[in-house]
């Protein structure tokens, strides 16, 4: 029998220095013996490199930014859908997902499926409400509070020791060593993804992660942890290696079988000096660093297209240690024209 | 003194940690002391060992060998 046949729409496609998910779950779900996929692009901006880069997408069409709203996002999937016949769609941006998971019924009754979190899955894990997070499922979590103007934060501050985090409601961190510095990165952070700024403890320790899959009904599906071994300045893993930390794995099925968390999933955490691990951060969708799980042994694009698709789908349950991932940059040279026929048409 | 689980050592003197994702490069003598600890070597065994090999008086290489003992355990290579 041969592969099956199947449309996936995929999103994250932004392979730059702050890299999306959408290139290495593309990559994952080609190397697929199950599915003959064909891959439709969805695109936020004319230049995220997945739409130009060989053999990865077979066809590109511009989308409405989050800001937009579900309806403007609704209405241009179903152009694309009725062009496509789109049997899945892989959103893989923390800020559009909201939207998808709106429509996930929706776009279910088209016949296009997804395997996101529920909406309280989705909101419950927002790094504003870690702390109550931490306490419900009962993990070490650092003090974080949100703040929602620059009175605000300077109040919270006076209960924290410098350096503490400063971060984004969707995406960045800095590192603030003083009043002045974490009021710069407030006004920063707020322009850029919106109240609310979390402030948090700092973790002084060894940043390490997971990913993971769940299947919605308190199973793990797939499960790999990694070191990451040279951090670039913007915090992003650019060399990690997999490692047989078996807290990592117990930690990350207490959550999964506790939240009956549905899809994939990131967990950053921090491993301190006396052995304890922090979460610092759970990501609602596949981390950009997915292609080393897929080299590892566990295809975990293709086993949430299976779950999407209402196959069956056991659980893996090993992956080699010692398998490295080392990211790169490579210029690409492209016609214009193929630039201009993108912008001008939404499409290419 | 036991070296823990799962640590690798190549013959190039490349150790990996796979529990943590730790690697360290370690020299001949290094290699040649972890893999002494690894065969289940007592310090006293070690030291004959190494005194037959190289040359070099006892204080100075009891001073050695507590110095890279205490550095494996520092980066949690060696179990008590």
């Amino acid at each position: 029998m041969g592969a099956q046949k199947i449309t996936i729409a995929v999103t994250g496609l932004n392979n730059i220095d702050s890299p999306g998910p959408g290139v290495p779950v593309i990559r994952g779900i080609k190397e697929s013996k199950i599915f003959d996929a064909r891959i439709i692009g969805l695109a936020y901006e004319h230049l995220e490199p997945g739409i130009y880069m060989e053999g990865l997408v077979d066809k590109t069409y511009m989308i409405p930014y989050p800001s937009k709203g579900k309806d403007a996002l609704y209405e241009r999937l179903m152009e694309i859908h009725q062009r496509e016949k789109l049997d899945m769609i892989i959103p893989n941006f923390d800020a559009e997902l909201f939207s998808f998971i709106k429509l996930e019924s929706a776009l279910n009754a088209q016949g296009i499926k997804t395997f996101l979190p529920t909406l309280e899955q989705f909101e419950e894990r927002h790094k504003s409400n870690l702390p109550a997070y931490g306490k419900k499922y009962g993990v070490n979590v650092p003090k974080s509070q949100e703040a929602f103007s620059l009175a605000d934060m300077q109040n919270i501050l006076k209960s924290y020791e410098y350096p503490v985090m400063v971060k984004g409601k969707f995406y960045d961190a800095y590192k603030a060593y003083s009043i002045e510095q974490a009021a710069e990165y407030f006004s920063k952070l707020s322009a850029k993804w919106g109240f609310p700024v979390i402030v948090q403890d700092f973790i002084e320790g060894t940043e390490v992660n997971v990913i993971a899959l769940g299947d919605g009904k308190g199973k793990v599906i797939s499960a790999v942890a990694m070191r990451k071994q040279y951090i670039t300045d913007k915090g992003k893993a650019w060399g990690g290696v997999t490692i047989a930390d078996e807290a990592m794995l117990e930690l990350t099925h207490k959550i999964i079988s506790q939240t009956k968390w549905k899809g994939g999933m990131e967990l950053e955490l921090i491993r301190t000096k006396d052995n304890k691990l922090y979460i610092l951060e759970i990501n609602p969708r596949i981390p950009a660093w997915v292609y080393l799980a897929v080299g590892a042994g566990q295809n975990l694009p293709e086993a949430l297209v299976k779950l999407a698709m209402g196959m069956n789908v056991s659980p893996y349950t090993d992956y080699k240690i010692g398998r490295m991932f080392i990211r790169y940059s490579w210029d690409m040279i492209v016609d214009i024209d193929r630039f201009s026929k993108l912008v001008t048409t939404g499409e290419l | 003194m036991k070296v823990k689980e799962n640590i690798a050592i190549s013959d190039n003197g490349f150790v990996f940690n796979p529990t943590t994702g730790d690697s360290f490069t370690l020299n001949n003598t290094g290699k040649e002391i972890l893999l002494l600890i690894k065969g289940g070597k007592s310090m006293g065994e070690i030291k004959t060992t190494l005194l037959s090999s190289y040359d070099m008086d006892e204080t100075t290489l009891d001073r050695y060998l507590l110095d890279f003992v205490s550095e494996l355990r520092f980066n949690n290579l060696i179990d008590e």
